[in-house]
């Protein structure tokens, strides 16, 4: 419950950032030099990284960007690419899966293949290399999403797969086919329902793994560019000033931190409430 | 057995071969000249030409890389005018930017991501096991929701912020340990171990978290099965029973996915790397990213993907050898 | 003799919930005390709780096993007793030794455990108990995996672990539920000899009234974790007190007497199977083979009439079943309906077909859709083929089914075993079929559901005019219900007579040990004490 109403939160924190920031009064790129201690190099005025009043959460060290108005742009980036990258996934994946469970035997050899192929792959690795390559002109964000999707949809597939496939042997499936129910009805109301406990599962864990994904990928800078602010991309500038400026760490990180976690539970809570053992059924 | 061990070798072959070909067609296929990229600063239309006949860049995609296999499995010469540069094998090429081998270069940073990775998943296993097996034997007891509590924590953080986290308090305040720059294994083994303790760290917690997730499901599994029950009923101890009957079967799952975490492990080890500064394949892959550098890329990538497969392929054979029921007849 | 079980006012209750209620009885060396009771009665908890092995629950009363109070006995004294004095063997034998140790070596572990004797000495007992249960060429089988046994000689290899400790009372749970009925008259007799050649004590639990009969001296019959009957097996046989037992005992198919006479069916088959073959292939590439799951066979059905067909696992009958209804494609062969050949038909024409064939599964748990009202899984047949109102229809199939109509929209977890499987029968009758093929319907059941449901079956078939192939293991069941009977073996059928010809006079050799292994429920034919 407390994961669900932390998720919800953030989402609200990232649909409403443009206006969290006008409350606060601050742009997200806007440079403010004259808050910063150049004799120190570059670290903020002040005590916890430059809070105060017209700062909430201070600004960021070398460059005097506002913190908060980062952190919740930042957030808009961090879990729109987290959303819609498990979106593209689940399309992706229960095509495939669908295809390879219910298209014969030919059409399940080569997608089965394709899909172990997908897996055998390390994913971050090949996100990595690909941002290097992609078109420069699109906006990075959705990107991102693409890219992300691009080298994980295989888990989704492999469990619709599976999924179709044990579904797909059950004796009321033979006692539709039976009643002379054709395929595409028994798929649709015998098998997609049995189907659908799984998926969710898996994709409210999706959605903390894609967000460590373009968190790490920003992070690495082949993620969002400035001045598009992100998480992880304000946590790879923090590395250098993590002992000068610690509040700069913590602020990214922590809110970070927080909505895996709260992703991470709600996920567990999804996966309890579907799980027949634990009495839930949908 | 032999008729098993051949298959799966061949499979993998197969798996390692469609692998390449996609990497190789992905990155030399995209919008962006090779050659200009490969000829560098100070590029002209005469330096271009050479750069592309050398490299071959003017052959049709499939001679590009069947002369790349070619290259990886016998070696290759690349040739402009009278100059011959040969590339024993295993050849993945030169680097666009430093024209240094690619081999040369992976061999060069191999021992820090393999000292990195071995001992971070020893160091995860060891914590993994532990924690996983120690919840699902003191079910119900504080204990255990501690430990639940912990695993859940360590699998929604992502590495560098655990790692960011270790340096401050262990290098900013505390000043227990230096800020990690890697030392040889055969030059100074006690400073090799003490600079690498971090990032050890950073990265075992992740993986321990999913490694003990896995031992207590695998336990609480085997703890209520039948053959258990069995012994239980013929007088054996508890720990007999747990050490000899219950531990197999909970652990028999953990060769499949320690191998499915290698993928896991090298995308935790490039971001480790690069938090940490040490120079290893993970910094280096993103070096070659951010810089384009092809040749390193898809050398990087290749390496990635047959650590990978050889790591299931060994699981497979593992497990084979582990659970008499999955040896072929 | 004094009894070397004692117990006295047994109790067990797990949380607030009491499943067994005050049992008491002796056991004395050498004599067999059988258990007998429907799912939930209480038997396998009492049986557990003689070990202690009841974990979590609250046990009051005695126990008593060779001087020691089971109850009370600290660690030590206990584990010296589990094995030692009392041993058990299980229901499940593939699940009930270590998937990853050898069979002999997990003998040869409880031994030392037990005794302190060298690897070398508890090696050969292994082997020398392996070979006095039965398991042929020992010495070399102590060295195979579990998986590697059949499901019959996994229970012998269990029984040998129990013998080599030389207990004083042997506890058999369900000891042949999982087993053909072959293997288990040779577990039985096994059970029997090593009593009387050891002078062990037998615990026997079952469901089956059969099983206790030919194997037991006295019976002990629970229900509701109430004991309400308990005397000499034939005793209780010829003159149940108990109207519990009464009402069991009257609910067991019976194989020695005949079904009610019913009028001869003469004239076309409605079905004609002609050397109808189905092939499974199985094994790695290169070293492929064909398996013939059904072997060639022939067969017709007559209008109205109802065929059994009796076989023990892997002869091919379930296979057969679905070939029929063309669940299964046959690899060759030839099926007749009513004129119309099934065999290569394209399933777009065999979907109008389909309404005139119908089929009831095995597990009434797992053929219905769990996340689906049971109304809609039944008004869904009508549905597909386009009839009016299915929704009407449906409540008045699950009315006829003895089930409340107004249930239409609950869950199938929210029925009993017995209820799902009427709302399968519903659901196969919604088109009004003229075949239906009934794959071990009942086998899933407690006796009592049984027999109601047999009941139903039999008065629907009067009622809707049905054709039945009836698919079961039971001998008894398939004599209750058939009038003509296929035995089948290895994919084919090896003899296919009238109903009471099959059952006695049978011309074919393994019908005649199928018969003579089949436990009998006649006083007189239980053994003297």
């Amino acid at each position: 419950m407390a994961g669900l109403a932390t998720v919800v939160l953030m989402v609200a924190v990232a649909l409403a950032a443009p206006l969290l920031c006008a409350i606060e009064g601050q742009d997200p790129t806007t440079f403010h030099s004259d808050l910063l201690d150049s004799a120190r190099g570059g670290v903020p005025h002040g005590s916890f990284g430059g809070v105060s009043a017209d700062h909430w959460l201070g600004v960021e060290p070398a460059t005097g960007r506002d913190v908060f108005a980062r952190v919740v742009h930042g957030a808009r980036v961090s879990l729109g690419v987290a959303l819609g990258a498990t979106v593209l996934e689940l399309l992706v994946g229960i095509a495939v899966g669908l295809g390879a469970g219910f298209g014969g035997r030919r059409a399940d050899a080569v997608l089965s293949r394709l899909i172990e192929l997908s897996l055998a792959f390390p994913s971050f690795l090949l996100a990595l290399a690909l941002m290097a390559i992609v078109p420069q002109s699109m906006p990075r964000p959705l990107l991102l999403a693409c890219v992300i999707t691009a080298v994980s949809w295989g888990n989704v597939a492999r469990v619709t797969r599976s999924q179709a496939l044990s579904l797909r042997r059950r004796d009321y499936v033979d006692a539709a086919r039976m009643s002379g129910a054709r395929p595409s009805r028994i798929a649709v109301r015998e098998v997609l329902p049995g189907l659908t406990a799984p998926l969710l599962v898996l994709a409210a864990l999706k959605v903390p793994l894609n967000m460590v994904s373009e968190a790490g990928l920003s992070f690495l800078g082949a993620g969002v560019r400035p001045p598009t602010p992100s998480w992880g991309q304000m946590l790879s500038t923090a590395t250098t000033w993590f002992r000068a400026d610690p509040t700069y760490v913590i602020v990214p990180g922590g809110l970070l931190f927080l909505t895996l976690l709260a992703c991470t539970v709600l996920a567990e809570g999804v996966r309890r409430a579907m799980d027949p053992r634990w009495g839930g059924r949908s | 057995m032999i008729w098993f061990l051949l298959r799966r070798v061949g499979a993998a072959v197969v798996v390692l071969l469609a692998l390449s070909a996609i990497v190789y067609a992905l990155f030399y296929l995209t919008p962006g000249d090779p050659a200009v990229l490969a000829c560098g600063r100070g590029c002209n239309a005469e330096r271009l030409a050479q750069t592309q006949q050398k490299l071959g860049l003017d052959d049709p995609i499939y001679v590009q890389y069947w002369h790349f296999l070619e290259g990886l499995v016998v070696g290759r010469d690349y040739s402009a005018g009278p100059d011959v540069d040969h590339c024993a094998a295993p050849c993945l090429g030169y680097s666009f930017q430093t024209d240094q081998p690619v081999t040369a270069m992976l061999m060069e940073r191999l021992p820090v991501s393999a000292s990195l990775a071995f001992g971070a998943e020893a160091m995860a296993l060891l914590l993994g096991v532990s924690a996983g097996l120690l919840s699902a034997l003191r079910r119900g007891r504080p204990a255990e929701r501690i430990l639940t509590a912990v695993t859940l924590l360590g699998y929604s953080t992502p590495v560098f912020l655990i790692g960011l986290v270790l340096l401050l308090v262990f290098c900013a305040y505390l000043q227990w340990l230096p800020f990690p720059a890697y030392v040889s294994l055969t030059r100074n083994p006690g400073e090799w171990a003490r600079n690498l303790v971090l990032p050890w760290l950073a990265l075992a917690l992740i993986q321990a978290a999913v490694y003990a997730r896995i031992t207590r499901a695998g336990a609480l599994e085997t703890l209520v099965e039948d053959h258990v029950r069995t012994f239980r009923a013929y007088g054996l101890r508890e720990r007999q029973v747990i050490g000899r009957h219950a531990l197999r079967g909970a652990l028999a799952p953990l060769v499949t996915l320690t191998a499915v975490e290698v993928a896991q492990v090298m995308t935790a080890a490039v971001l480790t790397e690069t938090m940490f500064g040490l120079p290893g394949v993970g910094k280096l892959t993103v070096e070659s990213v951010n810089s384009v550098d092809l040749p390193v890329v898809v050398g990087v990538t290749v390496l990635a993907g047959t650590v990978v497969v050889l790591a299931n392929t060994v699981a497979d054979l593992l497990h084979a050898a582990a659970d008499p029921r999955a040896r072929p007849a | 003799m004094s009894a070397v079980l004692r117990v006295r006012d047994l109790r067990v209750s797990y949380g607030g919930f009491e499943a067994v209620k005050g049992v008491s009885f002796d056991l004395a060396p050498g004599r067999a005390l059988g258990v007998v009771g429907e799912s939930g009665s209480g038997k396998s908890t009492l049986a557990a709780s003689l070990l202690r092995l009841t974990e979590g629950a609250d046990v009051t009363g005695e126990i008593t096993v060779a001087g020691t109070d089971v109850r009370t006995a600290p660690e030590p004294e206990l584990r010296r007793l589990r094995g030692g004095r009392i041993a058990m063997v299980f229901q499940d034998p593939l699940s009930s030794l270590d998937p990853y140790l050898r069979v002999g070596d997990q003998i040869a572990e409880v031994y030392r455990v037990h005794t302190g004797a060298s690897r070398k000495a508890a090696r050969a007992k292994a082997v020398e108990v392996l070979d006095r249960v039965g398991v042929p060429d020992a010495e070399r089988r102590a060295r195979a995996h579990p998986h590697e046994f059949s499901g019959g000689m996994r229970q012998r290899a269990l029984i040998a672990m129990a013998l080599a400790l030389e207990p004083r009372v042997l506890v058999a749970d369900e000891p042949t539920t999982a087993l053909d009925v072959t293997v288990q008259a040779q577990i039985l007799a096994l059970l029997t000899d090593l009593r009387a050649e050891t002078g062990m004590a037998l615990l026997l639990v079952s469901h089956d009234f059969g099983v206790i009969a030919g194997s037991a001296d006295e019976v002990l019959v629970l229900h509701g974790g109430e004991a309400v009957e308990h005397g000499p097996v034939s005793e209780v046989l010829r003159e149940p007190k108990a109207s519990y037992t009464r009402e069991l005992l009257a609910a067991v198919p019976r194989i020695d007497s005949p079904r009610p006479a019913r009028p001869a069916r003469r004239g076309e088959p409605l079905l004609r199977v002609t050397d109808l073959r189905r092939d499974f292939v199985s094994g790695p590439p290169l070293r492929r083979r064909t398996i013939p799951a059904v072997d060639g066979v022939t067969f017709d059905v007559r209008r109205g009439e109802t065929l059994g067909v009796v076989g023990e696992s892997g002869s091919g009958k379930s296979t057969l079943a679905r070939l029929v209804v063309r669940l299964l494609e046959p690899t060759s062969g030839k099926i007749e309906f009513d004129g119309h050949d099934l065999s290569g038909m394209p399933e777009r024409r065999l979907r109008r077909l389909r309404r005139d064939l119908q089929m009831v599964f095995q597990d009434p748990g797992s053929s219905l859709n769990p996340r689906r009202p049971v109304g809609e899984s039944v008004a869904d047949p009508l549905r597909v083929q386009g009839e009016p109102a299915p929704a009407k229809a449906a409540r008045a199939l699950l009315a006829r089914v003895g089930l409340d109509p107004a249930r239409y929209d609950d869950h199938p977890h929210e029925f009993s075993g017995g209820q799902r499987q009427r709302i399968g029968i519903a659901r196969a009758l919604a088109l009004r079929p003229r075949l239906l093929v009934c794959d071990e319907p009942v086998t899933a059941l407690d006796v009592s559901t049984q027999a109601a449901i047999l009941t139903l079956l039999a008065d629907l078939q009067d009622e809707l005019d049905l054709t039945l192939i009836f698919v079961s293991h039971d001998l008894a069941v398939v004599r209750q219900v058939s009038d003509r009977v296929a035995v089948m073996r290895d994919g084919r059928i090896v003899e296919l007579a009238d109903t009471d010809t099959v059952f006695d006079s049978p011309a074919h050799a393994y019908t005649r040990s199928l018969l003579k292994a089949v436990p009998v429920l006649d006083p007189a034919a239980v053994r003297g004490p």
